[in-house]
C-alpha cells in the first residue's frame, strides 16, 4: 500500500476542527507580508485551507486596498479571525462578536495577550473569555501556554481546538518543550495545535513529530526571503513530520547497531 | 453635527443612516462591520438606524494577521 502513488488521503486522516473538515495541518497568518499577491501566492503554495485574520479598524484616511477581503477569496480560504492585541477578556470578546458580524463563520482564534514583551498569554483572561464566548455559540480556538492544566481547562471550557505556543510569537524558536506539547496532545480530546514560534521548516516538521493535530505559522512564512518557496518547504515539513509520527519512530539509542548482515562475510 | 468615528472627532451633515454614511465614505457594506454606540449592527439594519450628534461608530474590517 505504501508505493509512491499513495496519496497523503491514504496515509492519515482529515484534521476535523470544530466540525470543519481539512486535508492540511497546516493553517497560515496572513500578516506582515511584504504584497499582497506575495501573500496569497505563499498561502497557495503552503496548501492551507484555513488563514487566520486580524480585525481593525478601516483606515479612512487611506486607500480600502488594506482590506484582506479585496485579496482572499473566502470561498477559497476558511478564515478564522484573531482576537490579536487584544490584552483583556472583555477586549477579546469585543472583538470576537465584531469578527461574526462579518458573516463567515463562528470560529474564532481566541488570544488574549499578558505581557507586551513576551507577548505570553494571559491564561486567566482566555480562560474566561472562552468560557463566554463559547456559551454565546463561538468555535473558539485558543492560543495559549504550553501549560497542561490550562489546556485542560480551555477543553472544559468547550474550546473546539487548543493552541499552545512552541515559544514566544514571532520568535522563531522552535518548540522549546517537546514534553509539554506531547503531554498535553496525550491528554487533551480536542485537536492540539501548535501555534506561535514555529520558526523553519524543521521546526514545523519536529513540532509535527510530537503529535499533535497541526501547526499555525504567520512570521516564519511572511519574514523568508522568499515567502513562496519557504511555503512549500512547510507544507512538506507538516507532512513529513506528520507521517514519520503516524509511522512510529524507531528507538532511540547511545549505541551503533550495523544495518548490513554480520554474517555472511569472506575470510 | 459631530460623531465619534474610528476614534477620531468628525463633522457630518445631519439626517444620516448608517447605510447613507457608509455610502458617503465610499466602503461596502458586504467588506465591513459596523458598531454603533458599542452595538454591533446587522447589515439589514443600517438603513434604518440614524446617525445622530454624539454617536460613536466604529467601523471594522479584516487585515492581514497571524
Amino acid at each position: 500500500m505504501s508505493d509512491a502513488t499513495t496519496t497523503l488521503e491514504a496515509l492519515d486522516r482529515p484534521l476535523v476542527i470544530g466540525g470543519l473538515e481539512m486535508t492540511s495541518r497546516l493553517i497560515v497568518g496572513t500578516g506582515k507580508y511584504r504584497t499582497n499577491q506575495i501573500m496569497v501566492d505563499a498561502i497557495r503554495a503552503s496548501g492551507a485551507q484555513m488563514v487566520t485574520v486580524a480585525v481593525r479598524r478601516v483606515d479612512l484616511d487611506r486607500t480600502k486596498e488594506e482590506a484582506i477581503l479585496h485579496h482572499l477569496d473566502p470561498s477559497e480560504f476558511f478564515l478564522l479571525a484573531n482576537t490579536a492585541g487584544c490584552y483583556t477578556a472583555d477586549e477579546a470578546i469585543r472583538y470576537a462578536r465584531l469578527a461574526r458580524a462579518a458573516g463567515f463563520n463562528e470560529f474564532v482564534k481566541l488570544e488574549v495577550i499578558g505581557d507586551q514583551s513576551t507577548l505570553l498569554p494571559d491564561v486567566h483572561a482566555t480562560l474566561s473569555a472562552a468560557r463566554t464566548l463559547a456559551a454565546e455559540g463561538f468555535k473558539v480556538m485558543a492560543y495559549t501556554n504550553d501549560d497542561l492544566v490550562t489546556a485542560l481547562r480551555l477543553e472544559d471550557a468547550g474550546c473546539v481546538a487548543v493552541m499552545p505556543l512552541a515559544s514566544p510569537i514571532g520568535s522563531g524558536l522552535g518548540v522549546v518543550n517537546p514534553y509539554f506539547i506531547r503531554e498535553i496532545k496525550r491528554r487533551l480530546s480536542v485537536p492540539v495545535i501548535v501555534d506561535a514560534g514555529v520558526g523553519t521548516a524543521s521546526d514545523a516538521c519536529v513540532t509535527m513529530e510530537q503529535g499533535v493535530d497541526g501547526v499555525l505559522m504567520n512570521t516564519a512564512l511572511a519574514a523568508a526571503d522568499d515567502p513562496v518557496r519557504m511555503s512549500h518547504a512547510r507544507r512538506h515539513a507538516v507532512i513529513a513530520g506528520r507521517l514519520a509520527f503516524l509511522a512510529g519512530r524507531m528507538p532511540a539509542r547511545e549505541i551503533a547497531v550495523p544495518s548490513s548482515p554480520k554474517t555472511g562475510m569472506l575470510d | 453635527m459631530k460623531i465619534r468615528l474610528n476614534g477620531k472627532d468628525r463633522e457630518i451633515r445631519g439626517g444620516h443612516t448608517v447605510r447613507s454614511l457608509l455610502r458617503e465614505l465610499e466602503l461596502e457594506p458586504a467588506m465591513i462591520v459596523v458598531e454603533h454606540n458599542r452595538d454591533i449592527l446587522e447589515r439589514d439594519r443600517y438603513e434604518d438606524v440614524a446617525v445622530r450628534e454624539g454617536d460613536t461608530i466604529e467601523l471594522v474590517h479584516f487585515v492581514g494577521g497571524g
